[in-house]
């Protein structure tokens, strides 16, 4: 659940205080995610311009379900489209054209083909969408001017404690991982 | 950059030799939306828009009076129109090749054409979507084609080929729009986090989605991507095909051959390359971003379209071996009177500029001076793109022109409104392509960054975990302690 924080788009929570550590290079950051990670650290996060190779490992990531919803929305789409057309063109209303059998299952595989990838494709993306919580326009990481650099070249691991002992413990870890840089963020609102 | 990375693969350090940093990459990209637009942009966008504006009165035009405006008659039925819906379509599935199929194949060059070559899909649809809509001739009724309730309680005939047109084509041009804006969102959180004024901020950061480069989200934007490339490969292979069902399934000589699927997909790909390469080597120079797009990206796209360009002329010989092979004396005609001979075929010309601009050409690029030549693939992309429209109108023309009996031959001409239709879509082509260019980022930003040789650690990643994770549980044990 810890990770809804962090990623889902309700885990706002009242006052927020992240510390955000910047690291040099990707193989800084791998290290330093590992050592999080084994720190016990809840809730928390990698921030990087590009997907780096073996950031999910370090981080001990569940692998992605993703691929269920568009699994299940590609066997809803056909299944959907074998229904619809069957039932439009074979029961509903007859439609013989060239004396041809109006339920002929071999005429319907490209529409049932296209029809079940348009709904995978929709499914993907908004799936997409509703896993990480996007859109979320307000983040307490936007506060930190730094953290504009995430999108350019820096690499960054934020960090949400739980309690003040926490910030410092965990300020600590990043810096002895080799951090160069540390910031405490904390959301004022009604900054916008 | 060295040859010493852990993880580069052959070829890889090769790739952006000019490419020294992460940061170079943003800057490179970034700049061309961030400074006013060069002097170049402002003379391709003024003509542009003034094209778009013809089709838009050819459109209102065509609409009023009817579609009896064109130059189609009794014998030729389909004419520029399907001509030109064949070939913009055929433009985009170079985008989805590489956008789609490369990536599936792992080839990291794609990262520096894809997004260009993915807007270039998008547009092209657009384009020949118009030329269908308008052919019903009663545009306002094209809701008809939808499996929609409706007052006569009829549904749409699914069983035919016209009928799967209208879902390939509509869902290729969504899935494509999915899958290239997918691919923007990161960049589009690039451009938000870079711009200076409240306005751009606020516009990019809208459709950044609030996108902060979260490894939890890069997870699952990896799988997406992925899926999507998966299933827009099959995707793109089917819409031509069906295209080519249009044709295929009917009973008219000349497209009554089983061998049109393969060969209407060998051709899209290699007229989409085509115009990839036009355009590419244009915005390029235009733009500057010679350390992006280097000459090894230019001469791989060559050697596609020599592959390509082997396919199609390998589908032309089949057609005639067909003919000459089923001894039907119906499509031998077609093949031999109708197209091959000049001294009987009205359109022999289109069937030699053809062969000529399709098969003949391309075959400069054995050699590896002309396919590392800027001027030789500049020509040879534009004679690509119009022996592509000429394989389209020869198939379509001179398979009706000259029907079963004599009496009731004919011959096409095209009338100012087919003339300028043609024209106008290339004024909405190039406007909404120079627009892209302007004001998104034309180059995968974060994708490129990907593939660069330092973007990546250096040390294989399980060495490290190991190490690190005896590290971090000799230190969890700590602050437990203390």
């Amino acid at each position: 659940m810890s990770e809804k924080t962090q990623t889902g788009g309700s885990g706002l929570t009242k006052h927020l205080s992240l510390v955000l550590a910047e690291f040099a290079s990707p193989d800084a950051l791998v290290a330093a995610a590992a050592r999080v990670r084994g720190a016990g650290v809840k809730c928390w996060d990698v921030h990087t311009p590009y997907p780096v190779h073996g950031l999910d490992g370090a981080m001990g990531l569940k692998p992605t379900r993703l691929g269920v919803f568009s699994f299940i929305a590609a066997c809803t789409g056909f299944l959907g489209a074998v229904t619809m057309i069957q039932w439009m063109n074979g029961y509903d209303y007859p439609l013989v054209v060239g004396g041809k059998q109006p339920d002929a299952y071999t005429a319907m595989v490209p529409i049932i083909f296209e029809i079940s990838v348009l709904l995978t494709g929709l499914t993907t993306v908004f799936g997409l969408f509703v896993i990480c919580g996007l859109p979320r326009h307000h983040h307490p990481l936007f506060e930190s001017e730094r953290f504009a650099r995430v999108t350019d070249d820096a690499f960054f691991i934020s960090v949400e404690p739980k309690s003040e002992e926490e910030k410092h413990r965990v300020s600590e870890l990043l810096e002895s991982c080799g951090a160069s840089y540390i910031e405490h963020v904390s959301d004022h609102g009604g900054a916008l | 950059m060295g040859a010493s990375y852990v993880n580069a693969e052959a070829g890889e350090t090769e790739l952006l030799p000019d490419v020294s940093s992460i940061n170079q990459v943003t800057e490179s990209v970034c700049r061309v939306t961030e400074q006013p637009a060069p002097k170049g942009w402002w003379m391709l966008f003024v003509p542009s828009l003034a094209l778009l504006g013809l089709l838009i009165a050819c459109i209102g035009y065509l609409v009023t009076v009817g579609t009896g405006t064109w130059g189609n008659n009794s014998p030729v039925a389909w004419a520029w129109d399907i001509t030109n819906f064949v070939w913009w379509i055929g433009i985009g599935h170079a985008g989805t090749l590489i956008s789609a199929v490369l990536f599936l194949f792992r080839q990291k060059w794609r990262t520096s054409i894809n997004r260009f070559a993915e807007a270039m899909t998008i547009f092209a649809v657009m384009c020949a979507g118009i030329y269908p809509a308008l052919h019903t001739g009663r545009p306002w009724f094209d809701y008809y084609m939808f499996p929609l309730p409706n007052q006569m309680q009829m549904w749409p005939n699914f069983k035919s080929p016209l009928m799967w047109d209208i879902f390939a084509v509509s869902t290729y041009f969504t899935i494509s729009l999915l899958f290239w804006y997918t691919g923007l969102i990161p960049d589009l959180a690039t451009l938000r986090d870079r711009s200076k004024n409240t306005f751009r901020r606020a516009v990019y950061g809208f459709f950044a989605l609030g996108w902060r480069g979260s490894n939890r989200h890069w997870q699952h934007y990896e799988r997406a991507y992925l899926i999507l490339a998966a299933i827009s490969t099959p995707l793109v292979l089917s819409v031509h095909s069906i295209v080519s069902f249009d044709f295929a399934t009917s009973v008219i000589y000349g497209w009554h051959t089983t061998i049109f699927p393969p060969y209407f997909v060998a051709g899209a790909v290699f007229s989409g390359f085509a115009l990839v390469m036009t355009l590419l080597l244009v915005t390029r120079s235009v733009f500057k971003l010679y350390d992006l797009v280097t000459l090894k990206h230019l001469e791989l796209m060559n050697k596609f379209i020599l592959g390509t360009a082997w396919l199609v002329g390998y589908a032309y010989a089949m057609e005639f071996f067909v003919a000459w092979y089923s001894g039907n004396e119906y499509e031998q005609f077609v093949f031999l009177n109708n197209r091959l001979n000049p001294f009987e075929a009205p359109y022999w010309w289109s069937y030699w500029a053809m062969v000529i601009c399709n098969v003949i050409i391309p075959q400069v690029y054995w050699w590896k001076r002309m396919r590392t030549s800027i001027p030789v693939m500049f020509v040879v992309s534009i004679f690509v793109n119009i022996g592509m429209w000429f394989e389209r109108f020869v198939i379509i023309v001179t398979s009706l022109h000259r029907d079963f009996l004599p009496s009731a031959w004919g011959v096409f001409h095209p009338t100012w409104v087919d003339i300028c239709m043609y024209l106008g879509t290339f004024g909405l082509f190039m406007s909404a392509f120079l627009l892209f260019i302007r004001w998104i980022p034309m180059i995968a930003i974060a994708e490129v960054k990907m593939v660069l040789p330092f973007a990546q650690p250096q040390h294989a990643p399980a060495v490290v975990l190991s190490e690190e994770l005896q590290d971090a549980h000799a230190q969890k044990t700590a602050l437990a302690a203390g």
